[in-house]
């Protein structure tokens, strides 16, 4: 910004012979310190409780620290391992030495944890040997260890531990599509009876979109009436539209229910009325129906939101001026109205879909065991399982594919375009 | 927006939200349900009474060992005390999440004298992990479903010919392949054997993949008796002692299947550093009088050997309680002893495969 | 400009009929009261009213966008009651002339044909020949949004034009023009009508503009048509005190009416002034009425014999407008009475608290309703 001063040869000055921008800049601090002031607990706010837990859940999709830290003269031995056959005695010395330590810390339960989610019963073997390590005084110490569990005579055990002896892995990700690393270090797929996440996902974006769908049909006859009707009747409507806003999650959805079970309202009105017989009571809930119906509900708000904003914004002439140029009201709803809806369109699909494929409580409760989303794994690893590693691969690969479908959409509407209200 | 990170961000801040402990407060974690609302009244209720101190109850012992985690992980333990069961509690402790605990100092001995490491049942004390009661997974049928024959037998559960309707299961492995193998003939004493191999594991889906598409998952122990009490489904598997409280309490027309049930004991850990202000408290609810006491409430069989004389009657309803026990000899006739280090080394492939079979 | 029509249209001739047309949106208030209109072919008609008075309902239903609850609208002779908009063949400008704002300019104005099924080159075609009748031959690309409100009105225009409608209606299309834009847009719809010889409804609220463009003027108040006549009809010969104080300015003075003959009515003011008056609007001696003065027949100290009404005024303001001065004078108990003074060279030179000599002629007074 010195292009000024320099080419007009000499500064600009106030009367009293300031620089003009010393002046300037002086003027407006004042108004800087106040704007940061104003924005700073914000930005605070989401840097604790938004940007770090992101960063962290990034950091622990890779990390795998356990290993290395809790069994260091082990990972430092086995580095010069070629990786066949059974190691030297120094790498069993090493072990020994880190296994009766860990015990003794009560630290070696993390790394038992960390090879067992990769082969099962690695647990047992690392603690058991640990707590009779303790009493190893002298060696040889080879045959000691495969002395007190023969699995340490097993090449992909050691294998396992060199593998993961770094700081970082690989292995969440692998996990988290259905692949594993194999003996040798090549990757390649799980057996067919293990793999589920890849499908998940899928079924997660499908259902995602399916739920979309349904509330882009339903929501926009419900947001074009909300626009166009009186203010009295549409106040009343907006009001049963905004009502599942001002319930709590957890009672719309056992609502649901209620009303979906087998012995449920739906299916009691249904048998009642003669539709279907008792014994042939329909499976509402438990399955993707369920998740669907519950879902779609749920989220409708967010798709009539944007788009009532934005119909609101288009006056009724157009429809008319469309009509009174010889469109059907069809033809005029086709090429007027609706293109100009678009961006409402855009900005609740996009919503709805985002929030679908983050939602875990309702397809956890009526979604049984074809309704899942991917969701559910990473609240199952997080809470259950305790593999916080391969839930924050699974959260990281989310937060991927969002944004993916974010720039994909900024690519296609622009998110100028948005109209959120 | 996105719930995964939201649940990251509450289990760093986990502490936050439950910082209700104070010094003459504990916060006491457990299962909820009619579980916790008998250790209130066995254990809680004395206790405030005869030190003055406030007891918080939290049913967070479904996520227990992840909170732990999250807790000493964020250098904030706000937990004094945490109901788990051993396997989970096995983990804890190896990886120093809680304290370790001195049996025979830091608990009572019988009012006759015999110490604590001898009184409690042989093998069911672990190095940071006192027991408290002996309880039982079994399952339970709605007699009004069936008309005519009842059932009473693991098979009957696997059998949809003779006994039509849906099951209600647990999302999880542990338990539903122990009944598939021994519905499907397996003896008990070699369920465990045969679920190391890969044939076993093979044959305990093919058995539950027969009622796979009449299975309703439940999650919260608080589900089964209500399915069962809507008529939802005809079977439900769950912890004794909640059927008994919808039985006894409730008055609902339950009935326990005792063959094949998976027993094993739930007790308590200390998070990390909190022994000291515990240790008065564990020592009351763990003694002798406590742990008869208990069995007043709900039908779980005391820890201590010194307790099982002192079962008397229902609290409320004054029947018999020693029947509803799952170590009442003719329900213990077939009963398997869960196998902790077993699922402690399996859990997380089994579960891998359980919910690939469960997507499917 | 053409010829003003007589009031009347034959009725053989009458290419738009409104007949007894009556209008309720709630069933308890009529906004429209009994509408009766015909409109010759190629005829400029404008309804001039204040808002609320019913004439864009009249406008709306003559689209199609309402339907009367009483009477019918005929065109050409056809009652067009039950025929939906898209089918009565009629262009229509809007107040915020209701471009697409998605479409291009072309596109707005390719709409119209598009929906009539024309082939793309007669599309083509005829929308530049639209673009050439309003001079926007290179805007076609432009969206509406980066044209300037006149231009903006312009394609509203051509766009109602292209598809070549027997009538176009027009609803209030200058409301949103600053003056000068809108002076220059009545010049143009003015110039389009006569090249086109096309039938146009025109509704405003605003008198002068209905006064340059119209053949005649339809002046609305309240549901009912006040008065239907000529621009030099309406403003010379208004029938009641309504049309005389809303097409252009009016000094009113009411009083009674103590005597009544054919061409002669005297009306006392409460100052005791009489005043000669034209009678118009007047039943019986005896009934209030107000009398209707246009300020720029009023004579300033006029010779003694030539005037029935003459009356001593004491100047209260004189505002100089440049081409006239307006004065305002206190005459026979009515301060607000207003006089132009033309500025020409010999115009008396008054200042304030002088007093003077009013006077008018009596055809120029016309007594009306109270």
């Amino acid at each position: 910004m010195t292009g000024l001063a320099a080419t007009s040869g000499n500064d600009l000055t106030t009367a009293d012979g300031v620089p003009l921008k010393v002046s300037l800049s002086r003027a407006q601090r004042r108004n800087k310190i106040k704007a940061v002031l104003l924005v700073a607990p914000l930005f605070l706010f989401l840097l604790v409780a938004f940007i770090l837990p992101i960063f962290d859940m990034l950091l622990r999709s890779i990390d795998s620290a356990e290993v290395v830290t809790h069994m260091p003269n082990t990972v430092r031995a086995i580095s010069t391992w070629n990786g066949e056959g059974v190691p030297e005695e120094a790498v069993f010395a090493a072990a020994a030495q880190d296994l009766a330590a860990g015990s003794r810390a009560r630290t070696i339960g993390k790394v038992a944890s960390r090879l067992n989610y990769e082969i099962g019963g690695m647990r047992s073997l690392i603690m058991k040997t640990a707590r009779k390590a303790k009493k190893l005084e002298s060696g040889p110490y080879k045959a000691a260890l495969i002395g007190m569990d023969k699995r340490w005579a097993k090449t992909d055990v050691w294998q396992l531990i060199k593998r993961e002896s770094g700081s970082y892995t690989l292995s969440y990700y692998l996990a988290a599509v259905d692949h594993k690393y194999a003996a040798d270090g090549s990757i390649e797929a799980k057996p067919e009876n293990l793999q589920i996440y890849v499908n998940l996902f899928f079924r997660t974006m499908w259902m995602s979109g399916l739920i979309t769908l349904l509330a882009l049909l339903l929501g926009y006859p419900v947001a074009f009436l909300l626009a166009t009707l009186p203010m009295r009747q549409s106040n009343l409507l907006m009001i049963l539209v905004l009502l599942p806003f001002w319930t709590s999650l957890l009672v719309r959805t056992t609502t649901w229910i209620a009303i979906l079970q087998s012995q449920g309202v739906l299916n009691d009105l249904a048998v009642w009325a003669g539709l279907i017989t008792d014994e042939n009571r329909l499976q509402l809930i438990y399955n993707k129906t369920g998740t669907v119906i519950a879902m779609t509900h749920i989220l409708l708000p967010f798709m009539v939101l944007p788009l009532y904003s934005v119909m609101k914004t288009i006056p009724p002439t157009y429809m008319r001026a469309a009509r009174s140029l010889g469109a059907t009201g069809f033809t005029a709803f086709r090429r007027v109205y609706f293109p100009q809806t678009l961006s409402g369109i855009g900005a609740g699909s996009i919503l709805v879909f985002i929030l679908s494929i983050g939602y875990y409580i309702t397809p956890a409760l009526v979604g049984g065991q074809s309704g899942r989303f991917i969701t559910n794994f990473v609240a199952y690893h997080m809470q259950q399982s305790l593999n916080w590693g391969l839930a924050a691969a699974i959260g990281s690969l989310l937060l991927a594919t969002v944004i993916v479908f974010y720039l994909l959409y900024n690519r296609l509407v622009g998110v100028d375009n948005m109209k959120l209200g | 927006m996105n719930k995964h990170i939201k649940v990251l961000g509450m289990a760093a801040f986990a502490g936050a939200f439950s910082a209700t402990a104070m010094a003459d407060s504990l916060t006491v974690v457990s299962w909820g349900g009619a579980y916790t609302a008998s250790q209130k009244s066995a254990y809680h209720d004395p206790w405030t009474k005869k030190t003055g101190d406030t007891i918080v109850n939290v049913d967070k012992a479904q996520a227990g060992l992840a909170g732990l985690r999250a807790q000493v992980e964020a250098g904030n333990v706000t937990w004094d005390l945490v109901d788990m069961l051993p396997s989970e509690a096995q983990i804890a402790c190896d990886e120093g999440l809680v304290d370790i605990i001195n049996h025979d100092q830091d608990l009572a001995a019988s009012p006759d004298g015999v110490a604590p490491s001898k009184d409690f049942i042989a093998g069911s004390l672990s190095e940071c992990f006192v027991p408290q009661i002996v309880y039982s997974n079994i399952i339970a049928f709605n007699t009004t479903m069936f008309s005519g024959k009842q059932p009473s037998t693991m098979k009957d559960v696997f059998d949809l010919k003779g006994f039509p309707g849906k099951r209600s299961l647990q999302k999880k492995p542990i338990n539903n392949l122990e009944w598939a193998l021994m519905a499907d003939g397996v003896p008990t004493d070699k369920v465990y054997d045969m679920l190391r191999t890969e044939e076993g594991v093979n044959r305990a889906f093919a058995k539950l993949d027969t009622i796979k598409d009449n299975v309703i998952w439940w999650e919260e122990g608080a589900q089964p008796p209500q399915l069962l009490a809507d008529k939802e489904v005809a079977f439900a598997s769950g912890y004794n002692g909640r059927i008994f409280n919808a039985q006894v309490n409730e008055k609902q027309p339950f009935q326990i299947i005792w063959d094949a049930q998976v027993f094993e004991i739930d007790g308590w850990v200390v998070p990390k550093g909190k022994m000291s202000k515990v240790k008065a408290y564990l020592s009351f609810a763990t003694d002798t009088q406590r742990l008869a006491d208990q069995a007043k409430y709900i039908s779980y069989g005391p820890a201590r050997v010194s307790s099982a004389a002192l079962v008397s009657t229902h609290a409320t309803t004054g029947i018999d309680m020693k029947p509803h026990m799952p170590t009442y000899g003719p329900n213990f006739k077939t009963a398997l002893h869960k196998n902790d280090e077993f699922w402690a080394d399996h859990l997380d492939e089994l579960t891998e495969r359980f919910n690939a079979w469960l997507a499917r | 400009m053409r010829e003003p029509l007589t009031s009347e249209v034959p009725r053989e001739q009458a290419f738009v009929r409104f007949s007894n047309v009556q209008k309720s949106y709630d069933g308890e208030i009529l906004v429209v009261k009994g509408f009766n209109l015909d409109i010759a072919s190629g005829e400029f008609i404008t309804l001039l009213g204040p808002s609320g008075s019913g004439k864009t309902t009249c406008l709306m239903m003559m689209a199609g966008f309402e339907t009367p609850t009483h009477g019918d609208i005929l065109l050409n002779g056809e009652p067009i009651n039950t025929v939906p908009p898209h089918k009565r063949g009629i262009g229509m400008v809007f107040q915020n002339y209701a471009l697409f704002p998605h479409m291009s300019v072309s596109e707005n104005l390719a709409f119209p044909l598009e929906v009539r099924k024309l082939s793309a080159a007669e599309t083509d075609r005829k929308v530049k020949r639209a673009l050439e009748m309003v001079r926007l031959e290179d805007f076609g690309d432009r969206r509406p949004a980066q044209l300037s409100g006149g231009q903006q009105q312009r394609v509203a225009l051509a766009r109602a034009l292209v598809f070549e409608p027997e009538i176009v209606l027009m609803d209030e299309p200058l409301g949103a023009l600053d003056k000068n834009l809108r002076e220059e847009m009545q010049y143009e719809i003015k110039r389009i009508h006569e090249d086109l010889g096309v039938t146009m409804i025109y509704v405003t609220h605003d008198q002068s503009e209905a006064l340059t463009m119209s053949d005649r003027i339809a002046v609305f108040n309240d549901g009912i048509v006040q008065q239907l006549a000529s621009p030099a009809v309406l403003y010379e010969q208004p029938d009641n005190a309504f049309v005389a104080s809303f097409i252009g300015e009016n000094n009113r003075l009411i009083g009674d009416v103590i005597e009544l003959t054919e061409d002669c009515c005297k009306v006392r003011m409460e100052s005791g002034a009489i005043i000669e008056a034209l009678p118009v609007n007047v039943s019986a001696a005896g009934t209030r009425s107000t009398l209707s003065l246009r300020p720029e027949r009023v004579t300033i100290n006029p010779e003694a014999n030539g005037l029935p009404n003459l009356f001593e005024a004491r100047v209260i303001e004189v505002i100089y407008l440049g081409d006239h001065l307006r004065t305002r004078v206190a005459v026979c108990g009515n301060d607000e009475f207003i006089i132009k003074i033309p500025n020409a060279q010999t115009h008396p030179v008054l200042t304030r608290g002088q007093i003077i000599t009013v006077g008018w002629a009596r055809e120029d007074c016309r007594a009306l309703d109270a």
